[in-house]
């Protein structure tokens, strides 16, 4: 359908030790799962992180920010240092020339993963960032298995009982004004004006918090206001276009770093999502937005405009009865799910003639997409709560309403504000999304099988299959990859060899399953893939 | 959608967890509204689980900044 993925930073808080560093306690973390690892395949999986490609500051409406000019927290492409205090006061001052450190003697910070995914530190939190998928439900199964990643570093943190446990939160605020993003990444042509891709998406991401938001209690970045709202990113919205991820952030992120033949494509980097626990919004964000920005390179888009966007943003996301209006420029008062109505018709007409949803000649994926947009939007039109199986802020508030009516408990009562927290524990015991999929209560997308295989395997059908599996096969000899490179440094060969990998549907396992079937070792391996011996006449 | 057939309480497996909040067992005149219809039993289940102190958990759950 379309190349995308996903990046998770998590929430993370040692309860029997307030306070703790979190760049540190995130390092811990990392850490774990390298442990993890390593004893899982021989060789270990782990990899570090090659830095040349990232472009943190590259503008996509074409300029460069001064790096002198760029708040340090958008400094991403250099790796990031902890120094011996910080790792004393996170570990304990014994702790300091062992276990956490590699044989070079810093703390591993940054993993590439078996499955094609990136783990590593993120100023002060774990993030996953998922594998390139191709389709919707890809994206759900190799996002959950970035939640089984996160719950085997909390295990293994946990077994070390002479350290604090920590624990792990797929949310995005603290609720006390800070917030932490959920991201995603969609492949476009490079082609496509940025101008018509602001215009197309606005009123889309105004809107689309309705089938896809989290929930959260307390209304204002600090919540200081009692209530519920849809969305846990919306009031941290203060801009609509920018290049800041961090402050100010925009409706409409502008970060140009392809990671990809940058003459041919972009990679739209998407900051307004909530983070989903629930497999159905999860896949109704990917698959939706998937298919308006078809919309927008087929010039299709719904010619609408929104007064106002980022107040727009914030009136949608804080009233869950879903009938306030916004105002379009053209005077009309529409609601967001008459805006997610524009959009969905468009999509639909649009599908209907690229014959994409087709049953039998489609892509396998748009009439799924159209057909569970349509059945939500209807359903969340004629009794919002009915959504709850499938729409994460509304199961979320199903529970608080509950617990009010239970035990007649305020918005502002510290309970609900527990239950909101540790709806996103990742623990399934403690997390209570967890409780209701153990229930039958949450709409599955993907099998737990599927999960279980994403932890560990790549998607087949992009190139994180040649990352995921030269890191899971030769991981001895890869000393760092990135979303466009593995890097070898092979014994007997002098230098280190760096595999670029531009091409984000190349690499796949059908151009190079059976490379790999072939090589047990680098050396041969890469001797074949680049071309300095005949492949041998054998299978 | 909503309220699927309710399957038989849960046992809870879950790690010792010693002292339960002391959550009020169900008001009588709690009426279960449509929104939460089927939830309440799912309530006690939650009580089970949820971190004990409510108030003193959700204060140091402090973050510092991300994207």
């Amino acid at each position: 359908m379309r190349v995308m993925g996903s990046e998770t930073e998590y929430g993370i808080h040692a309860p029997s030790a307030p306070g703790a560093n979190a760049t540190m306690m995130s390092a811990r973390i990392i850490q774990a799962y390298a442990t993890v690892t390593r004893q899982r395949a021989a060789g270990g999986a782990e990899t570090r992180w090659d830095y040349t490609d990232e472009e943190p500051l590259h503008d996509a409406r074409g300029w460069t920010v001064d790096r002198a000019a760029a708040d340090p927290s958008q400094l991403t492409d250099q790796p990031p240092v902890l120094d011996a205090e910080a790792v004393a006061l996170a570990y304990g001052r014994q702790e300091l020339e062992l276990d956490g450190a590699d044989e070079s003697g810093s703390l591993l910070m940054n993993m590439v993963l078996g499955n094609g995914a990136r783990l590593y530190v993120d100023h002060a939190h774990p993030e996953y960032s998922s594998p390139e998928v191709t389709n919707p439900r890809d994206a759900v199964a190799w996002d959950a298995a970035g939640d089984v990643v996160a719950l085997a570093t909390v295990r293994k943190v946990a077994a070390d009982t002479s350290l604090p446990a920590i624990n792990l939160y797929k949310n995005n605020t603290d609720n006390k004004s800070v917030s932490y993003g959920s991201h995603e990444n969609y492949l476009m042509p490079r082609s496509v004006p940025f101008g018509d891709i602001i215009r197309g998406l606005t009123p889309f991401f105004v809107s689309r918090q309705v089938i896809c938001g989290a929930g959260r209690v307390g209304i204002g970045q600090d919540s200081s206001t009692p209530g519920y709202q849809i969305s846990q990113r919306a009031d941290f919205f203060e801009a609509e276009v920018g290049l800041e991820t961090t402050i100010r952030r925009p409706i409409i992120n502008t970060r140009d770093e392809p990671h990809a033949t940058a003459d041919k494509y972009r990679r739209l980097h998407v900051i307004i999502g909530d983070a989903n626990l629930s497999q159905s919004s999860n896949y109704l964000k990917f698959g939706t937005t998937a298919m308006v920005l078809s919309l927008i390179e087929a010039g299709q888009a719904p010619k609408i405009e929104v007064h106002e966007p980022v107040q727009a943003l914030q009136t949608v996301s804080h009233d869950t009865t879903l009938t306030a209006t916004v105002r379009l420029l053209d005077g009309r008062r529409v609601t967001a799910l008459d805006l997610q109505w524009m959009y969905y018709e468009a999509a639909a007409k649009l599908a209907q003639e690229t014959g994409v949803a087709d049953s039998v000649s489609g892509d396998g994926h748009t009439h799924d997409v159209l057909s569970r947009w349509e059945s939500t939007l209807t359903t969340l039109g004629s009794d919002v709560g009915a959504a709850a199986s499938s729409v994460e802020w509304v199961a979320k508030k199903s529970i608080l309403e509950g617990y009010r009516n239970r035990d007649g408990l305020d918005w502002d009562d510290a309970r609900l504000g527990l239950v909101d927290l540790q709806w996103s524990d990742i623990r399934p015991e403690k997390g209570l999304y967890y409780r209701l999929l153990t229930n039958n209560r949450m709409l599955r997308v993907v099998d737990d099988a599927d999960i279980t295989r994403a932890v560990t395997e790549p998607p087949s059908d992009t190139r994180a299959y040649f990352r995921g599996r030269c890191v899971s096969r030769f991981g001895r000899d890869v000393v760092g990859a990135s979303w466009d490179s593995v890097i070898f440094d092979v014994p007997g060969l002098g230098k280190l060899q760096r595999v670029p990998t531009r091409e984000p549907l190349r690499g796949t396992r059908a151009l190079t399953g059976a490379l790999f079937d072939r090589h047990q070792e680098a050396g041969p391996f890469l001797a074949e893939l680049l071309g300095q011996n005949p492949p041998p006449a054998k299978a | 959608m909503a309220g699927q057939e309710q399957q038989q309480p849960q046992s809870r497996e879950t790690e010792a967890e010693v002292d339960v909040p002391e959550a009020p067992p169900a008001a009588p005149e709690a009426q279960a509204s449509e929104a939460t219809q089927g939830v309440d039993d799912l309530l006690d289940e939650i009580d089970g689980v949820l971190e004990s102190n409510a108030e003193e958990f959700v204060r140091a759950f402090v973050q510092k900044g991300g994207q």
